[in-house]
């Protein structure tokens, strides 16, 4: 999504469907290409077409693919915000509804017949590490392998995006036939848990799990997220059997199996507007295998200070939005009904309302990401196909301008290039070795801003000098004819405390010439001429001047101060030949830096 | 004297330009020609060239073909003659010890073709040892004679056999050799004139330019570069898209700050705090200066309610938004931060007043980095701002910026991107990949982010971005960035590289 350069990448999920599931699902067959282009109408993309053979193959290579299943997949990127899509069930309802071969479901919280609500009781310890917890039953469910599988893996699916690595939430899924409530939700001292850890054989103390999972490559992920804290949570049902201990690992004892019956969801979270969300979004998915389809039944969870809350909500919004603003702000002009039906399409079930002045629709459950009414309008535009949209070109009229600095840059890089130097683009990012050690200063003499979570030392520092990255590219380029003349046009960045981020860039010239000789006369030459082309004479009083100056860069007494406009704006000279060597540079070089912006 | 000794260059292309005089409109080729006028080969081919050096004197066709030579050796037999029959005339009547014999030049090899030839006898019995008798009375020496033939140049008529044996005894060879087949040309004329090299500001001063006749240039040859700067690659897609904008009526945006507080990057956009994006593995975070400090304090107040509590007809995010998450200092994730900053400003104005928008600026990702992908890039950021603008407006405004980039072939596809809505991607036709890929993303940025600043209600702003490292390399046909961008860049590339003419 790197060209998508507008947008600050998001993870698109990527959900793996077996074909031949998904097209016993959707009731009809669909060549790649059908498929494919059903995917880019709504929004979906069919990424990759694969098997789990090819795709052990390509991670481990062919030996170990050797019996693997050779079932034909799809992988398909989901949009971000749409995690009523991350199963199979989800993008089955979501593309059977848009192509109104089914209407909607839809979903009902019910309350037990002949048993006891399910209840979940929160203490208060929970306070101080993960505050909330919501929970739902899932009664008479029928699994099979292939519905276990999409369950396991919409929790996981659900778990890296809202959930943020389970960080802001965590889902438990438990076999209630193994339990007996009511739950209790409290956090403990990690020495006083123990229990045996879903899939080992022995018990083990919260410690010990944290141990144990150090290395394990996907739990250790999570394990930061209390490991430091006094209290870790915990859930026990009524007989001190251990649920879980969120956000890290469930309890053997209530493992679920494809013969599991009766589902006992919690979800932990230290953000409850995603607990609810991420608790609809599982159990409106996988109620479609309930022996009354589609109703969730309900669980109570109270806090201790008596407050009880009723879950899953499975609430249903209404909002209501002119049609005249859908067709507006679309560029289309449709009947109401038509958009009605059009929304509908999107599981958006809507009718028009009034005299047609309104059109009423009914946000489920499932679609969490519908926030405003600009997110309704979307879906008009996208069930109406972006495609089919007449295109046209906006009225608005106005008067372009360059930006000053930009402009002068660009003027300036012509004539310099005209000049006989040939242009670099180096990173504004490097080390701090760079700008200081290697040029023979002291980083702390530096303006330079620094990075706190540089991956490698390349991204330390923003660049307070244009030179470092012209050296570097004289010594990446050693083999080309000599001379080398370069230069560079661009920003720097110096620590400004006048800046409402304590930071600005200044705009700076420089220019390099690399030979058997060090040619100061040649980057001299090249500083009359700039100011000639900024109309600035050598003059002491309204013009430009050098004078001799001593820097750690250059080379001692070949080095002159530019002075110009009342101000110091640079230096050149020929550089010192501990700064040639150290940049494994082996000629003699001469350089000019200058600050252009008070030329504007 | 041989004619041969006589002829140095221009006397012999003369000598040349008389056979072919004579030898009338079919020609003549240059074996022959050489033949007759009892010159190597080679020579004649040195006269061929100077008169083509004179343009239309003559026409000369290559043309290749095999010969027969002798070899030195070859050379010395027909001089000698061979080595056995060397050998017969060496031994007189009363013989010679064979270890005379062995001693003379071409006593080895003589002696066993003598033998074989059974011209000579070996009494290895005689007194003093062995030695070596005539045994025939006279031989013929028939390898001498067919090396003659060979040097009157009738080496076809001998066996092929035969032509193998002499060529195995490395007394023949076999070469190709280039001829030319020459023609009389447009210009013909028995005589050459002295040609001048180029012009001089004498002959022009004394016009005998009038009367000299000028050496023909070779234009297949290439010429010598000038010595010049070079723009760089990627920066002359940046001009020409800047050129795009300015077309278009954009105005350009200024984006020269690098650093950027977490609130114009992230929160002023409406995108939520815990939103991935804002991880320290997506973004780079700075040490020193750490915090923004300078806020507008309304707009802040507006943006955190937006975010926790929602509001202008949005259910928000609903959780608690931090300022010291705001204030996080960052470098830049991308432009879109500075259109926030400007959209803000215009809507500080008294009366709303329609803009159009653009930049071409750095952007950072603390990113796995690979063949396509460095921390750093340039985004390219296109932004309109007025009443009532449409999908339709957005869709028909990206039509015509990709067509000035030659892109004619568009379709667009529903995305989700956390502060655009409707959001969509831009895909083209790509000839040389035989299928659609996607060329940039675009949306009409959400009311949660233009309410707040202030924007009049009916105001629509729509936006669309793409990078410039990718049109550039798709452009120049680079597949490693690091050729492109930074130090490591290949200057030779930037030496050759083309003018940048994007719809060409």
């Amino acid at each position: 999504m790197r060209s998508a350069a507008v947008v600050q990448v998001c993870d698109m999920p990527t959900v793996s469907v077996k074909r031949e599931l998904l097209f016993q699902a959707l009731g009809r067959r669909y060549t790649d290409e059908e498929f494919d282009e059903l995917c880019f109408e709504f929004g979906l993309e069919l990424d990759e077409i694969t098997s789990e053979k090819d795709i052990i193959s390509k991670e481990q290579g062919d030996g170990k693919a050797e019996g693997a299943s050779d079932i034909i997949l799809y992988k398909i990127d989901v949009p971000a915000n749409r995690y009523d899509l991350l199963c199979l069930e989800g993008l089955v309802r979501g593309l059977q509804v848009f192509k109104e071969r089914i209407k909607a479901p839809r979903y009902k919280r019910i309350m037990p017949v002949n048993v006891d609500v399910q209840r979940l009781i929160i203490t208060e310890e929970t306070a101080q590490v993960r505050p909330h917890a919501v929970a739902a039953v899932l009664r008479n469910i029928t699994f099979s392998k292939d519905r276990y599988d999409s369950f396991i893996d919409l929790q996981e699916k659900l778990h890296q995006n809202i959930c943020r690595k389970r960080a802001l939430v965590a889902i438990g899924t438990h076999d209630l036939d193994t339990i007996s409530g009511p739950f209790t939700y409290t956090a403990r001292p990690p020495s006083e848990i123990r229990f045996k850890p879903l899939n080992q054989s022995k018990e083990y103390t919260a410690s010990e799990i944290m141990d144990l999972y150090r290395t394990d490559s996907q739990l250790k992920h999570y394990l930061h997220i209390i490991e430091n804290k006094p209290l870790y949570p915990v859930i026990y049902d009524s007989n001190s059997v251990v649920l879980s201990m969120p956000p890290i690992i469930n309890g053997d004892h209530t493992k679920i199996s494809l013969n599991t019956r009766n589902v006992f969801v919690e979800c932990t979270a230290t953000d409850i507007t995603k607990a609810k969300i991420v608790l609809d979004i599982l159990v409106t998915m996988f109620s479609e295998y309930c022996e009354k389809q589609f109703t969730v039944e309900a669980a109570e969870v109270t806090y201790l200070n008596g407050k009880t809350c009723i879950y899953p909500e499975l609430a249903y919004r209404r909002e209501k939005v002119k049609p005249d603003l859908i067709n507006k702000k679309i560029g289309i002009s449709e009947t109401p009904s038509s958009l009605a039906k059009l929304l509908t399409r999107m599981c958006l079930k809507s009718h028009v309302t009034g005299n047609g002045n309104n059109i009423e629709i009914e946000i489920p459950p499932t679609r969490a990401d519908i926030i405003h009414a600009c997110d309704i309008i979307e879906d008009a535009a996208i069930a109406y196909g972006y495609n089919n949209i007449q295109m046209t070109i906006p009225k608005t009229y106005t008067i372009a301008n360059q930006f000053p600095l930009n402009k002068l840059t660009e003027l300036l890089r012509q004539d310099l290039a005209a000049a006989g130097f040939t242009e670099a683009l180096t990173f504004a990012l490097c080390s701090q070795e760079d700008i200081a050690d290697k040029l023979g200063a002291d980083i702390s003499s530096t303006k330079a801003v620094h990075i706190a979570n540089p991956k490698t030392a390349e991204f330390q520092v923003a660049r307070t000098s244009l030179l470092p990255g012209l050296l570097k590219t004289i010594a990446a380029n050693r083999k080309m004819p000599l001379p080398l003349k370069l230069f560079e046009i661009s920003d720097i960045v110096l620590k400004d405390s006048t800046k409402d981020v304590g930071a600005g860039n200044q705009r700076n010239l420089c220019a390099i010439y690399y030979n058997k000789n060090p040619g100061f006369e040649v980057i001299h030459g090249l500083l009359d001429r700039v100011m000639q082309l900024l109309a600035v004479p050598p003059s002491k009083e309204s013009g430009y001047l050098i004078k001799a100056a001593e820097d750690s860069a250059f080379f001692p007494g070949r080095c002159a101060e530019i002075l110009a406009k009342g101000q110091s704006i640079g230096k050149l000279g020929v550089l010192h030949p501990d700064v040639i060597t150290k940049f494994e540079l082996t000629m003699p070089c001469s350089a000019l830096e200058i600050n252009i912006e008070p030329f504007l | 004297m041989s004619p041969a000794m006589a002829t140095d260059g221009p006397a012999l292309a003369e000598l040349l330009l008389q056979r072919l005089e004579r030898a009338g409109g079919s020609g003549l080729g240059s074996l022959e020609a050489a033949a007759a006028l009892g010159l190597e080969h080679q020579q004649l081919v040195g006269a061929v060239k100077s008169l083509q050096a004179l343009g239309e004197v003559i026409e000369a066709e290559q043309r290749s073909s095999k010969r027969w030579e002798l070899t030195s050796e070859g050379k010395e037999i027909i001089q000698e003659g061979s080595h056995e029959a060397r050998v017969f005339d060496s031994i007189p009547a009363e013989g010679l010890p064979q270890s005379k014999l062995m001693n003379l030049p071409s006593g080895k090899v003589g002696f066993s073709k003598a033998m074989s030839n059974k011209w000579v006898r070996l009494d290895k019995n005689a007194d003093g040892g062995p030695r070596i008798f005539r045994a025939v009375e006279s031989v013929q020496d028939s390898v001498r004679e067919k090396l003659q033939l060979v040097q009157q140049g009738e080496a076809e008529s001998l066996e092929e056999k035969d032509r193998n044996e002499l060529k195995k005894r490395k007394l023949l060879t076999e070469v190709v050799i280039k001829t030319y087949w020459i023609r009389k040309g447009s210009a013909f004329s028995t005589t050459v004139t002295k040609q001048e090299t180029d012009l001089t500001p004498e002959m022009i001063a004394s016009g005998s330019w009038r009367d000299l006749k000028f050496k023909a240039y070779n234009f297949e040859a290439l010429g010598i570069m000038p010595e010049s700067g070079h723009l760089h690659p990627l920066l002359k897609v940046r001009t020409q898209f800047r050129q795009i904008f300015l077309e278009m009526g954009f105005t350009e945006m200024p984006t020269n700050n690098f650093i950027e507080s977490s609130f114009w990057n992230f929160d002023a956009l409406f995108q939520p705090q815990q939103h991935p994006a804002r991880d320290q593995h997506d973004t780079f975070f700075l040490q020193d200066p750490a915090k923004a400090t300078d806020f507008p304090m309304d707009y802040l107040k507006r943006v955190k309610k937006i975010h926790s509590q929602g509001g202008y007809g949005s259910q928000g995010y609903k959780y608690d938004w931090t300022l010291e998450e705001a204030r996080k200092n960052i470098l830049r994730t991308h432009t879109t931060a500075v259109s926030a900053r400007m959209l803000y400003r215009l809507a500080q104005q008294e009366k709303f007043t329609p803009a159009k928008y653009f930049s071409i600026d750095r952007v950072f990702r603390n990113e796995t980095l690979d063949a396509t992908h460095l921390a750093e890039f340039h985004q390219i950021e296109g932004v309109v701002a007025d009443y009532g603008l449409t999908l339709g407006d957005l869709m028909g405004t990206l039509r015509e910026f990709f067509t000035k980039l030659g892109i004619s072939q568009l379709r667009f596809k529903p995305a989700y991107n956390p502060y655009t809505e409707p959001s969509m991607e831009v895909f083209s036709y790509h000839q040389g990949l035989q299928k659609w890929v996607e060329v940039g993303n675009s949306g009409i940025f959400r009311p949660e982010m233009l309410l707040p600043m202030g924007l009049p209600e009916g105001v629509s702003v729509i936006a669309w971005g793409l990078s410039l490292e990718r049109p550039t390399m798709i452009k120049y046909g680079i597949n490693n960035i690091r050729e492109l961008v930074g130090h490591k860049v290949n200057l030779q590339m930037v030496y050759d590289g083309p003018l940048c003419r994007l719809d060409a």
